[in-house]
This record gives C-alpha cells, structure tokens and sequence, in this order.
C-alpha cells in the first residue's frame, strides 16, 4: 500500500527530460541496491531444469523481487531529500557469487515544476 | 560402474534433446503469437520521445526473463568451442530470452494503456546458476518508458 502511494507521487522514468514538464531543481544521483540470493531448495529445482532447459522461473521471481526492491529503496531515498521524480533511471545487475545477485538502480533526483 | 555413468550421460543428453528441443519449439510458437499480438505496442530504442502536442504520461516498464540451456545444447556448445565458431545452439537461447523480455515488457505498458515506449534498453547478465557450477543460466532485462496521452486538461481561460 505505502509503496503504492510512493509510486504515485513520485514519478520514474528512463527518459532524460519529461514531455511537457520542466525540470526546475536537479537534486543529484540517487541510488538503491539490494544482494539476494536463493534459497537451497529452488537452487536444486533450477539444477534439474538444467537438463531440459527453459526459463527458470524462480530466478526469474527473484530478479524481479530484488530490482522492485532497489526502485523501491531508490525512490526512498528521493523522496527524503523532497524530490518528485528520478530521470533517466538505469539498472545494473552483477552476480557476486554463486547463486546471489546484487541489483543496483540509479538515477538523478529531480523536482519537476 | 562406467557403463551406468555412461548411461546416465546418454539418458540426459537424450532428455535434454528430445525435451529441450520440444520446450524450445513450444516456445517459439508462444512467441511468434504474442508478438502479433502486441504489435500495436511500438517500442523504440530513441533517447527522447516524439514531439507530441499533447501532454503525456510516463511509466518506466520492464520486462525480464531467466533462461538456462538443456543438457544436449551444453554438450554441443562444449564440443564447438573446441573448434570455434557460431555456437547457434546458444543464439538461439539468447534470441527466445531477449523477445520473451520484450514481449514482457510490452505486456506490461498495454496494461498501463500505451502504445509506445521509447529509451528501450536490453540488459544481459549471467545468473550463476544452480548447485553446479558453470551452467549457463542467462538474464535478459528489457526496460523503457512507457508513454500515454494525459487526460485532456480544461481549456485555458
């Protein structure tokens, strides 16, 4: 819910310039990242759809998971220093380890007339 | 004893074939239908949107998708890389991840209600994947801004 409402009042976007608004504050770069690994069980599921091949769908729910999350946390960290949206929003995802990624959004922290 | 390891080998390399092979074609079929589907969604790698009179709504959409190869395709690709060359076995893995995100990522700018997304970027990352180590597990991550007219704003006085 809260992220709902978080998602309401802040806009994010990849693009660099918003059509029809104007930047009037450039507030600097925000960012967020978050490391996520899988548990035992689904790593073990994944090693025999290996053999079939295909989409594994739990690493897929991961990714996702751990990149809403680094939005999210971005979108935080916006809003605390009172920015209304965050231009040209990119993301990175880096494996660290075995079985954990660490995925890392960023992008610049704006007040919009 | 080496026979029954033999065997085993046969077996996942010809439940890797015959399964992989069946997955991937079903696959592509689910591809082919989506993308006629979604065609109505353009997408554009461009960095600005169109000069468009009206003012617009924006959604950052994204769509992403893990793949990992079948045991025969690794096999293959093992032996190519012995002599080097194209490994087709893994673009055309790369191929299905990269239009399954895409598809993905159109979905979700349809249920937004838009038709057109620009500053389309497609990321490639490799998720270690598995309790064995080197499996090529792949994630492909297509994102962009989706864009839609506002509601028409009351005339000015």
């Amino acid at each position: 819910m809260a992220n709902a409402l978080l998602r309401d009042s802040l806009l994010v976007s990849n693009l660099e310039i918003v059509p029809g608004r104007r930047v009037r504050t450039h507030l600097g770069l925000v960012q967020g990242s978050t490391v996520r690994s899988k548990h035992v069980g689904r790593d073990l599921l994944a090693g025999l759809k290996n053999i079939v091949g295909g989409e594994l769908k739990g690493y897929t729910e991961l990714m996702q998971e751990a990149r809403e999350e680094a939005t999210q946390r971005m979108m935080a960290q916006a809003t605390s220093i009172g920015a209304n949206a965050v231009l040209n929003v990119r993301y990175q995802a880096t494996s660290i380890t075995m079985g954990a990624a660490e995925i890392l959004a960023y992008g610049t922290a704006v007040v919009l007339e | 004893m080496e026979s029954i390891q033999w065997l085993i080998f046969l077996a996942l390399l010809a439940l890797g074939y015959f399964v992989g092979r069946w997955n991937e074609r079903a696959h592509f079929k689910s591809i082919r239908e989506r993308e006629a589907k979604y065609a109505k969604v353009l997408a554009f790698a461009v960095r600005y949107p169109p000069d468009v009179v009206t003012p617009q709504e924006c959604r950052l959409v994204s769509g992403s998708v893990v793949i990992s190869s079948d045991y025969f395709k690794q096999c293959v690709a093992g032996l190519r890389t012995l002599g080097g060359g194209r490994l087709s076995s893994y673009e055309s893995l790369l191929d299905r991840a990269r239009r399954e995100a895409t598809l993905r990522m159109k979905e979700q700018a349809q249920r937004f209600g838009s038709t057109l997304i620009v500053n389309v970027k497609v990321e490639t990352t490799t998720v270690s994947g598995g309790a064995r180590k080197g499996l090529p597990a792949m994630e492909v991550m297509a994102y962009g801004t989706a864009l839609k007219s506002a509601a028409p704003r009351a005339p000015a006085p």
